[in-house]
């Protein structure tokens, strides 16, 4: 219903991404109404990107088979882990053998595109076990890896026991050992660090979908809490799903809020997310009119970027720091 | 017409004058029990919040003595600081008697001996008064024998009193209209009155507060100010109740206020006087000088923005302070800001407390600084208060700092106490007096810059608040001065740069190297703190760069939150200050001015 509200004259679009939440725990019916319903009402191009989230638990070679008949090139598994006792600890609900067992489903389901969600700096994991993890996924030679630092978010179970104490988050140090270490181990192994916690093996597997969010693309979001953004302007779906129901009952269009980006938080953002990629940020973007230059200088000698070609580039340890460097250049 | 009494109440701090007042103004039925609050001539918040009297009040009281007679009380308030002793003289220059007020457990202290001192030279009638005789640790014997002993008073005509309860305070009233005389002055003589106060009210401008000597002034006569000759004319005069009460006239021997378009309060001086344009005085009233600040501090805005509104703010403070002095100043690390001149360090406490809490303003303040005298090798002579405009070294002959005589008096068993701290401060040629057993009465020649900054709290902690301090200025004397300069990361710092004593230099340049350390958040990079003198590092610290604090997802949704974020601390970085590349926020500058050696 939402597609038949969303702007008019938007795309051709060039990757679909069905994710955020499970949609592979949806019956297969559902499924197919839903890629096919926006297949049908979006134009796509040719060789469009067509990512399907799926976590290990739900599938089976025949469901990945139909996956690839609907379009899906790409697979993104929700792995997190190859060791029992961590998966436990994270509340999924498949094993370590599942999870292995689903990388070669994939494959054999003629998947050429095979992205592995993976999660580490869990409390009290060695780095050692994290390793373990990313070897014993090597062998399906995944075209792309997410490899996230576990986040204890509050109001969720694990925030909560955190802040009940009950569980201790590795030091900064740790965390920052686990990071580096992470992206060596896959660098050395032909990888590129792309993006913080992504990595492709050779420029092509990169995410095409998810380097629009971080190139500042428009890119059209559907479904509860989906953002949206086009132009100058970001819109956001409201996230209560009966009140997002009832919006479209009513034949309006589920937005929350939408805001207009000015030219300083549109710098802002490209600032933000350029630091967190390496594709970088052009030096007159951050040094508008050689503004803050020695800011960069101090940074490239602190080995935290890289300066080419009038580009500013973060390094392995820029990239730990994305966060607060666009801080540095407030601009006016 | 009733007779008139014209006194002040002068006290060491904390000797209950505020109580008194409150207690004479409460008998005098100018004010209704149930709306009393206590120091109600104290309006600043910080003179209740430390319980002293910086701006000067002063009421007219109405009583009837026991013999019958009508009189008009004019209490004429003082501030009870050092910083102000110019305007305490001409409060008391406006009367004719004052109470001294004794603690009955602490006795005489030293502003005690100097408020006396200067009541003496005003040739004023003096009412020893032992308040606090409520105490259980009041000793009236010991207090009478210091009476007696120290300040040469006749002990017997003490009244005793106890402000808080009310005790004998109809025995102080009584007294003023006994043994104060009734002043002099014709009102048919030309008109001449002392200026003692001003003030500023935003609807009618400056209200002056004077005290009539000769002649009579009423609305509509042209006055004019004897020390400038600018002529202005009366719009209203009249008396101080709680409020104003405008009156037909001001006639020779009253104390109240003249209103006549005066501007701002720096448009008048205190001690000037006032005389008619058709029928001037002769001479003006002795006493008037210029009074001239001895501390200097710069002021600069958090965020340069704010820069128009501190103007606006400075301009409105100084309508009713005629003591502050500012002009522009500019640095290279706080941008556009204001060199500030004060009376004293809690003149600046003040001026600092007020634009901050009254005209909200955000600031940072400098290093306080005294004036420094730098003869060179051409024979001329610089006054520098402010490091920026240090010489050339190898151009200067002498340097010099101004020196003061300290007076402290306290308990014998803190003798040693007080040496020491006198002695760090860099005191010498120490004289003791015993003037009553078991009290000493210590005498130090000090640099006037080792007393301005904390040295006040340093000597209340030390004699566990028994020690009374007072000073005077005394000259300048030749002084071993170099320039110490801050740096981050090899970046002077000038508004954290100070004249100093050479021997002084390292002590401070490691605490304020610490000081940054523990207040510059950690940043993607090593951050190195130095003082340094010239081109020598004497001190140092280090702070580590942090290492990591990128959150792992950043995709569709979560754009919008994590620029709004930035946005939220890119507000918070704007109260910081940059350094080449260094956040310093207020706090660090703020941390800088804290006490020397914690």
């Amino acid at each position: 219903m939402e597609c038949r509200l969303a702007p008019e004259n938007v795309g051709p679009f060039d990757s679909l991404y069905v994710g955020g939440g499970t949609p592979s725990c949806l019956p297969d019916s559902d499924l197919e109404r839903l890629v096919q319903l926006i297949r049908d009402h979006f134009l796509f191009s040719e060789d469009t990107e067509c990512t399907l989230e799926a976590n290990p638990d739900d599938l089976t070679v025949a469901r990945l088979k139909r996956f690839r008949e609907l379009g899906v090139n790409r697979l993104s598994l929700g792995v997190q882990s190859l060791n029992d006792q961590e998966l436990l600890f994270l509340g999924r609900r498949h094993s370590s053998v599942q999870a292995e067992r689903a990388m070669g489903w994939a494959r054999e389901a003629g998947f050429l595109n095979l992205s592995v969600d993976l999660m580490y700096a869990l409390p009290g994991q060695e780095p050692g076990e994290w390793e373990k993890t990313l070897k014993r996924t090597l062998p399906f030679s995944p075209e792309h890896l997410s490899c996230y630092q576990l986040t204890l978010e509050p109001h969720t179970p694990l925030g909560r026991m955190k802040e009940r104490g009950e569980l201790a988050p590795p030091a900064p140090e740790a965390e920052e050992e686990f990071f580096l270490r992470t992206a060596t181990f896959l660098e050395e192994r032909g990888f590129l660090h792309y993006e913080v916690s992504n990595y492709a093996f050779g420029a092509e597997h990169r995410c095409r979908h998810n380097l629009k969010y971080w190139t500042r693309s428009p890119y059209l979001g559907l479904g509860p809490s989906a953002h949206s953004h086009l132009g100058e302007e970001r819109w956001w779906n409201l996230q209560d799903i009966s009140r997002y129901c009832r919006a479209l009952e009513r034949g309006k269009a589920p937005v929350a809020g939408r805001e207009r980006l000015s030219t300083e938080q549109q710098r802002l953002e490209a600032i933000m997310l350029g630091l967190r990629t390496r594709l970088g940020v052009p030096l007159d973007l951050l040094c508008p009119g050689g503004r803050d230059a020695h800011v960069v200088e101090r940074l490239r000698q602190e080995g935290v970027v890289e300066v080419r070609d009038a580009m500013v580039f973060p390094t392995t340890r820029g990239l730990l720091l994305a966060d607060s460097l666009p801080l540095l250049f407030p601009g006016s | 017409m009733p007779h008139i009494r014209n006194f002040s109440i002068i006290a060491h701090i904390d000797h209950g004058k505020s109580t008194l007042a409150d207690r004479m103004i409460q008998m005098a039925g100018l004010v209704e029990d149930r709306v009393f609050r206590d120091q109600i001539l104290d309006t600043m918040d910080l003179e209740r919040e430390r319980g002293i009297t910086i701006k000067s009040h002063t009421i007219t009281l109405p009583y009837t003595s026991r013999k019958g007679e009508v009189f008009a009380l004019n209490l004429i308030d003082t501030p009870g600081h050092v910083d102000f002793s110019y305007e305490v003289s001409r409060a008391l220059a406006s009367c004719d008697g004052v109470l001294l007020l004794v603690d009955a457990s602490q006795g005489v202290q030293a502003q005690t001996l100097s408020n006396l001192y200067m009541a003496m030279e005003h040739d004023l009638t003096i009412i020893p008064v032992i308040n606090k005789i409520d105490l259980p640790s009041a000793d009236i014997d010991m207090v009478m024998e210091q009476i007696d002993r120290e300040l040469a008073l006749e002990p017997d005509l003490a009244v005793l009193c106890s402000a808080k309860d009310g005790r004998g305070v109809d025995d102080v009233l009584e007294a003023i209209v006994e043994r104060i005389p009734e002043p002099a002055g014709d009102p048919a003589n030309p008109f001449s009155a002392l200026i003692f106060d001003a003030h500023y009210d935003p609807f009618r401008g400056v209200i002056v507060s004077c005290r009539v000597f000769e002649g009579r002034v009423r609305p509509g006569d042209t006055i004019r100010f004897m020390s400038n000759g600018a002529a202005y004319k009366v719009e209203e005069v009249g008396i101080f109740r709680l409020s104003r009460e405008a009156r037909d006239s001001l006639q020779a021997g009253e104390v109240g206020y003249i209103i006549s378009g005066v501007k701002t309060v720096s448009d008048t001086r205190i001690g000037d006087t006032i005389t008619l344009d058709e029928r001037p005085a002769e001479a003006p009233l002795p006493g008037f000088k210029d009074v001239k600040p001895v501390v200097f501090s710069s002021l600069y805005p958090i965020s340069s923005e704010d820069y128009p509104s501190l103007v606006e703010a400075l301009e409105k403070y100084k309508l009713n302070d005629a003591a502050l002095v500012y002009q522009k100043d500019s640095s290279a690390a706080l941008g556009q800001g204001f060199r500030c001149g004060f009376l004293g360090l809690l003149h600046l406490e003040i001026v600092q407390k007020r634009l901050e809490t009254e005209f909200g303003q955000a600031f940072i303040m400098t290093v306080p600084s005294v004036q420094y005298r730098f003869t060179l090798q051409d024979d001329s002579v610089m006054i520098v208060d402010n490091p920026q405009y240090y010489p050339d070294p190898a151009s200067i002959r002498e340097s010099a700092e101004p020196y003061i005589r300290a007076t402290i008096i306290a308990p014998e068993r803190y003798l040693g106490a007080v040496m020491k701290l006198c002695l760090e401060r860099r005191g010498e040629n120490s004289r003791f007096n015993y003037p009553a057993p078991g009290r000493v009465e210590i005498l130090f020649d000090m640099p006037l810059a080792e007393v301005i900054v904390d040295f006040y709290d340093k000597l209340k902690t030390v004699t566990q608040g028994y020690g009374s301090f007072d000073y005077e200025l005394i000259g300048y004397r030749p002084s071993d001065l170099v320039k110490l300069d801050i740096l981050v990361n090899g970046e002077r710092v000038d508004a954290l740069s100070l004249l100093v004593h050479r021997e002084r230099a390292r002590p401070w340049a490691l605490q304020v190297c610490k000081r940054l350390k523990d207040e510059i958040p950690r940043h993607q990079f090593k951050i190195a703190i130095q003082g340094a003198i010239g081109g020598k590092i004497i001190a140092r610290s280090t702070i580590n760069p942090f290492r990591k604090d990128v959150t792992a997802k950043c995709y569709g949704g979560d754009i919008t939150r994590k620029r709004k974020l930035l946005e939220k601390q890119k507000k918070g970085k704007k109260k910081m200050k940059m350094v080449g590349a260094v956040m310093i926020p207020q706090s660090a500058f703020v941390a800088v001015l804290k006490s020397r050696d914690e």
